[in-house]
């Protein structure tokens, strides 16, 4: 069959591509054009050449915050992909259970991520946090102002509490298209409870599953806006993340040349780590 | 393999039914007997499907019990129950290979490898998958998939029933003859009990000893296939099978003979009706012979199916349908006459015998 050209297509996806530019390409180049220059106001530059990325790959304070951030990363997949399941595994299939789990399950979802920030950030003050103040009265000595761990445990309880709902609705999606010829063919079978989850549903939610690990991947790695209200990158640095490192040489520090540097490695980062997650993940669907 | 008794069973999906209507089975209290094989015929939302389920233990029912050979079964689970079930949709394990399919119901039984290999491998010769063991069952088709799913129940050599839920409908034509002629073959050579749900008549009369046709939540007439042909026990039967079906058609009894219409036919017998009874006169197009003599009908349409044409025509105000061969001659005025042996006077519906 011949194919057939027409041009005016390129009108249709025009709009789009314009958006992109402006939205992505334009100030991803921008940053590209900072990475390379130095400045120092008064839009003077000065031709600084691979220097910050010299500087950058060689700073003890880079690779702190690379590693919190992919420790970070793997324990918030560990908790929420679980526990996730196990919440979706547990729900109601029908009846009036169904729209009232849905609705709390979206609730954490909806709410503004620096609001979710505000919320724990107050939850947990030991003077008048419920939380806080709720553990200083039983005796646990917990302060996420003073102690890295019991900061590190805050920020986490809260991604958990923010994000395992979503793992939950995208499992729930795929559960329930589950034909009930299954459960029953399996009880003919004689499968057991583990059974029934290792060999039907875990391989129905096989594809949900992958998104929800992309998901939460790509979002725990560039998480900023809730640790950043909570704990402000403390103490110290550790809750310092990649994103708030940035933000602090950026807007804090107003280097901007660094910044930039950094922005296209953590670009870099994500961009090949959710590849790679994408490419594993799937090629073990090609094995026969 | 098991006789199924089933005792006065009723169902019904609600909480306190409050009249018949309500029942989704209103009333069935039969035997099966050890190695028969019985269809379950119907249409859609007749209660087929809900019987099946009562007798694999998938659904409880409100009222009677269920017996395997005597044993009352009624509070037992699927499992303890020890069936096998054949669904609409072929259901198989997509992560197992088919080996692995085969061997899940005897390994979760606990039963030890060596028996396990041995049944599996008889299994997959049967079933003519020796050369995809090792496959994933994902990659199968959905006849071989229906196969796999046939091939685990048959795999427990102990199996007391093997139920199929409309197991053909997703099958290709051509290959649903071919799957239809080795379920019947897998039937004589392991003589299990079957029960068979289809809503197909052509596989149910083709497939079963019995066919059991069932309408309304209730069954109408359990039979051989020539006897569902014949003598069509309730209108509904007559009407369901046979293509086209039975022509049905309101009549008044007197004494021995049934007048339909301005016309009147000699019985040779006198039915027994009490009065205000429905009466109907039941005849199959089969039986029916156009020709210069009898009642004079009016031809409004013919259907030529091949071999055979279907003839539409009216008798007294009443449509009917004709079968006569190809050649037949159809003359200009035509008439009809009744085989008087193909006649069912039914009341209310339900079919009036000849000893009365």
């Amino acid at each position: 069959m011949e194919k057939t050209w027409n041009n005016k297509a390129w009108f249709l996806v025009l709009p789009v591509l314009l958006l992109v530019a402006f939205s992505a390409a334009i100030p991803l180049m921008t940053v590209v054009n900072y990475s390379v220059q130095d400045t120092f106001g008064n839009n003077a530059f000065f031709w600084a050449g691979t220097d910050w990325f010299d500087q950058i790959l060689h700073s003890a304070r880079f690779w702190e915050a690379l590693q919190r951030n992919l420790l970070f990363s793997f324990i918030i997949l560990a908790l929420e992909i679980p526990l996730g399941i196990f919440i979706a595994l547990n729900m109601p299939k029908k009846g009036i259970g169904v729209p009232v789990c849905l609705v709390l399950m979206a609730l954490p979802l909806l709410i503004p991520w620096n609001v979710v920030g505000t919320i724990w950030q107050v939850f947990g003050r030991v003077d008048i946090g419920l939380l806080g103040h709720t553990l200083a009265a039983l005796g646990v000595d917990y302060n996420y102002v003073r102690d890295p761990l019991d900061a590190w445990i805050t920020v986490i309880v809260m991604d958990v509490w923010h994000w395992t709902s979503l793992v939950v609705l995208l499992c729930y999606a795929g559960l329930v298209s589950i034909p009930d010829a299954y459960y029953q063919a399996a009880k003919i079978d004689g499968a057991s409870r583990w059974s029934v989850f290792r060999y039907i549903q875990l391989p129905k939610m096989k594809r949900v599953l992958l998104i929800a690990v992309l998901l939460r991947f790509m979002d725990s790695f560039m998480i900023y806006t809730e640790p950043f209200v909570v704990t402000g990158g403390g103490p110290g640095n550790s809750t310092t993340f990649l994103s708030i490192d940035l933000v602090k040489t950026a807007v804090g520090q107003f280097d901007l040349g660094p910044a930039a540097a950094m922005s296209i490695v953590y670009f870099l980062i994500i961009l090949l780590l959710s590849w790679i997650f994408y490419t594993v993940m799937t090629s073990s669907d090609a094995d026969t | 393999m098991a006789r199924i008794t089933l005792d006065h069973i009723r169902h019904a999906y609600g909480p306190n039914p409050k009249s018949d209507a309500a029942y989704a089975l209103r009333e069935v209290d039969h035997e099966w007997a050890d190695g028969g094989a019985y269809a379950l015929l119907g249409p859609s939302g007749c209660g087929k499907t809900t019987l099946l389920n009562i007798i694999s233990g998938l659904l409880q029912p409100s009222h009677g019990r269920i017996l395997f050979d005597g044993n009352d079964v009624t509070n037992l689970s699927t499992q303890e129950r020890n069936i096998a079930q054949v669904f609409q949709f072929p259901v198989i394990y997509d992560t197992m290979t088919v080996y692995d399919n085969l061997a899940f119901p005897l390994r979760n039984r606990g039963i030890a490898e060596p028996d396990v290999d041995r049944r599996v491998r008889e299994m997959l010769d049967i079933i003519d998958l020796s050369d995809w063991s090792n496959r994933k069952a994902q990659r199968l088709t959905a006849d071989q998939k229906q196969k796999i799913s046939l091939g685990r129940g048959l795999v427990r050599n102990d199996v007391n029933a093997i139920l199929f839920d409309e197991p053909l409908t997703v099958i290709d034509p051509h290959m649903k003859w071919v799957l239809r002629s080795q379920l019947k073959r897998f039937h004589k050579q392991f003589g299990f009990t079957m029960v068979y749900v289809t809503h197909d008549q052509t596989e149910a009369l083709t497939f079963a000893d019995k066919v059991v046709v069932m309408y309304d939540g209730q069954i109408v007439q359990i039979g051989t296939p020539a006897e569902l042909f014949e003598r069509p026990s309730h209108t509904f039967v007559g009407y369901f099978i046979g293509s086209p079906g039975m022509n049905v058609m309101p009549a008044e009894v007197h004494g021995s003979t049934i007048t339909l219409g301005g016309e009147t036919i000699a019985l040779d017998h006198a039915p027994k009706i009490t009065a205000g009874d429905r009466v109907e006169l039941g005849i199959r197009p089969e039986f029916i012979r156009i020709g210069r003599e009898g009642m004079p009908v009016t031809i409004t349409r013919i259907e030529d199916i091949g071999r055979r044409r279907i003839v539409r025509a009216s008798l007294a105000g009443q449509p009917m349908a004709i079968v006569v061969s190809e050649d037949a001659e159809i003359p200009a005025e035509p008439r009809v006459t009744f085989d008087p042996a193909a006649l069912n006077i039914y009341a209310n519906s339900w079919r009036i015998g000849r000893e009365a």
